[in-house]
């Protein structure tokens, strides 16, 4: 009986969702085109840039670097019972580019720059900064969301390029000076082992879908949030939140997707 | 009423969701007039200032600005019709980011690529007007609530608009600032040559600059009038509404189930004690 009850709710549930993805896809392609309005300014694009991506740089460097340590560790301890540790440097490159890279820079960009997002443009519509924006003859999809949403999906992959480098040379000085594994094995082993098309773009791709994505629900959750102080606060909690679990489905399906 | 009409709404009906917000309006408003637009608070006022700009559109019937119907605007053209229309919102709407010089120069820097020396003389000009040139240099969180409000109007007059739209101009100011406003906002549509529609709770300073009034109650209008004819109204909400009577046609109680009377005889005779 509860089966019974518990399918036409489910079907209830998605129908009602259905008008909010289109609301939200709308939302998004009217902003990415909105490049081509007369109100966006790439002034305020490389603002933006220097907001999320700059600003973000110590996080991610700090997070890449220990992300690059453990994995030595973890990936020594692991290589050295089948006495292949000269394939740590693969080990390290190959799970940071494909995966960790991508999926750990977008996690963190959804909680610095996702969350701050929603936070400036849920309040700029509780304090009617939309409204008169609207009343100004200005479009705020052009002037404010646009910039923000081109500086994030510009900024990941970026960010992603810059996670990888730095995880890989803290793999390495773990690996090499402390763990004592040859240095030109480490390095020789990973540049046969990494392609440039396999993996490298590949984890650059996922890492520009993943910008889309947190940025996207960043900008949508600021622009429909009840304006609110209480408002302002849940749809931040929400956008981190949304955007994290997607990130996570997200990859699981692109990973599948590339993998076949 | 007889001069010729800017705004002109006819039989206006809008509802959010199945909640009625108004119910067939009709409204007149003259060219070069201050009309205010007074009632209780959730009573559609802010919502009619937003028809008429154009922000929500009316389920069923009619808005015509300057003979033009507006349902008939849609994208750029209501952009272009907004150029010619300012608002003053009833929390400034500053730009938190941006200086007061900023502030009002930001519709001009939008629309125009005017040389700084020319922007520079035409916001301080209205900074001028509004008495806050001194204070251009200042963001709006180094800004007292009156003088907020009066970047904001300087911000809705840059552009010399035709009609201009105040949403509730006095509330939360201090008696003097709500008299610099009131006067600022008489001043300007005088000196723009402008039409200006006021929503408004604070009926003393709203008559005071006021040409003309509608007062709206359960989402149609139930008087209008010049100020002095407002005050004679045979409308007992409209009397309630100007003398500021707690009791009336708005009630005091919200509706119970039961009268109290009869509730406290019951529970008594229940022994119980409420």
């Amino acid at each position: 009986m509860a089966m019974l009850e518990f399918i036409p709710q489910l079907g209830r549930r998605t129908l009602q969702s259905i008008p909010g993805l289109g609301a939200a896809s709308r939302f998004l392609l009217t902003s990415l085109l909105s490049v081509f309005n007369r109100h966006f300014s790439f002034q305020q694009l490389f603002r933006q840039i220097y907001g999320f991506g700059v600003r973000s740089l110590i996080l991610m460097v700090v997070a890449a670097f220990f992300t690059g340590m453990v994995l030595g560790f973890q990936g020594y301890y692991a290589l050295v019972r089948f006495g292949a540790t000269s394939a740590l440097g693969t080990l390290v490159a190959l799970s940071l580019l494909r995966e960790l890279g991508p999926v750990l820079t977008a996690l963190l960009f959804a909680g610095r720059a996702g969350s701050a997002l929603t936070a400036e443009i849920s309040s700029m519509k509780a304090t009617e900064q939309l409204s008169a924006m609207e009343m100004m003859a200005v479009n705020p999809l052009a002037w404010v969301v646009a910039p923000r949403l081109w500086a994030g999906i510009i900024s990941v992959p970026i960010l992603c390029a810059i996670f990888d480098l730095v995880g890989i040379f803290g793999g390495y000085l773990i690996s090499v000076p402390v763990l004592g594994v040859d240095g030109g094995t480490f390095w020789a082993q990973m540049q046969s082992n990494v392609t440039f098309s396999g993996d490298i773009l590949t984890g650059l791709f996922k890492a520009l879908c993943f910008g889309v994505v947190v940025t996207w629900i960043a900008a949508w959750k600021g622009y429909t949030a009840r304006p609110t102080a209480e408002g302002v606060g849940n749809a931040t909690t929400l956008s981190v939140v949304t955007a994290s679990l997607t990130v996570l489905g997200l990859d699981f399906i692109l990973t599948a997707l590339l993998f076949s | 009423m007889a001069a010729e009409a800017l705004v002109e709404l006819e039989n206006v009906c809008f509802a959010r969701g199945s909640h009625p917000v108004l119910a067939g309006v009709d409204m007149r408003i003259p060219r070069g007039a201050i009309v205010a637009l007074m009632g209780a608070s959730g009573g559609g006022k802010t919502t009619m200032l937003n028809l008429m700009a154009g922000t929500l559109r009316p389920q069923s019937g009619q808005i015509r600005i300057a003979g033009q119907n507006l349902q008939k605007f849609s994208g750029d053209a209501m952009y272009a019709l907004r150029r010619q229309m300012g608002m003053l919102f009833q929390h400034s709407a500053l730009f938190t980011d941006l200086t007061a010089f900023e502030n009002v120069a930001f519709p001009l820097r939008r629309h125009f690529r005017l040389p700084e020396n020319v922007l520079r003389k035409l916001v301080m000009m209205k900074l001028e007007a509004v008495g806050l040139r001194g204070a251009a240099g200042l963001f709006p969180a180094e800004l007292s609530g009156g003088m907020g409000r009066r970047i904001a109007l300087a911000r809705a007059v840059i552009m010399d608009p035709m009609l201009i739209f105040y949403d509730e101009p006095f509330t939360g100011l201090d008696p003097i600032s709500v008299g610099i406003i009131a006067s600022l906002i008489k001043r300007l549509n005088t000196a723009l040559g402008a039409t200006s529609v006021l929503v408004s709770h604070d009926v003393e300073e709203t008559f005071s600059i006021a040409d003309y009034g509608f007062i709206l109650a359960g989402g149609k209008i139930i008087a209008e009038g010049t100020p002095a004819e407002l005050r004679n109204s045979d409308s007992a909400l409209a009397r309630q509404f100007l003398g500021g009577q707690p009791d009336g046609p708005v009630p005091f109680h919200y509706p119970a189930r039961q009268d109290y009377a009869a509730a406290l005889r019951d529970s008594h005779a229940a022994g119980e004690v409420i």
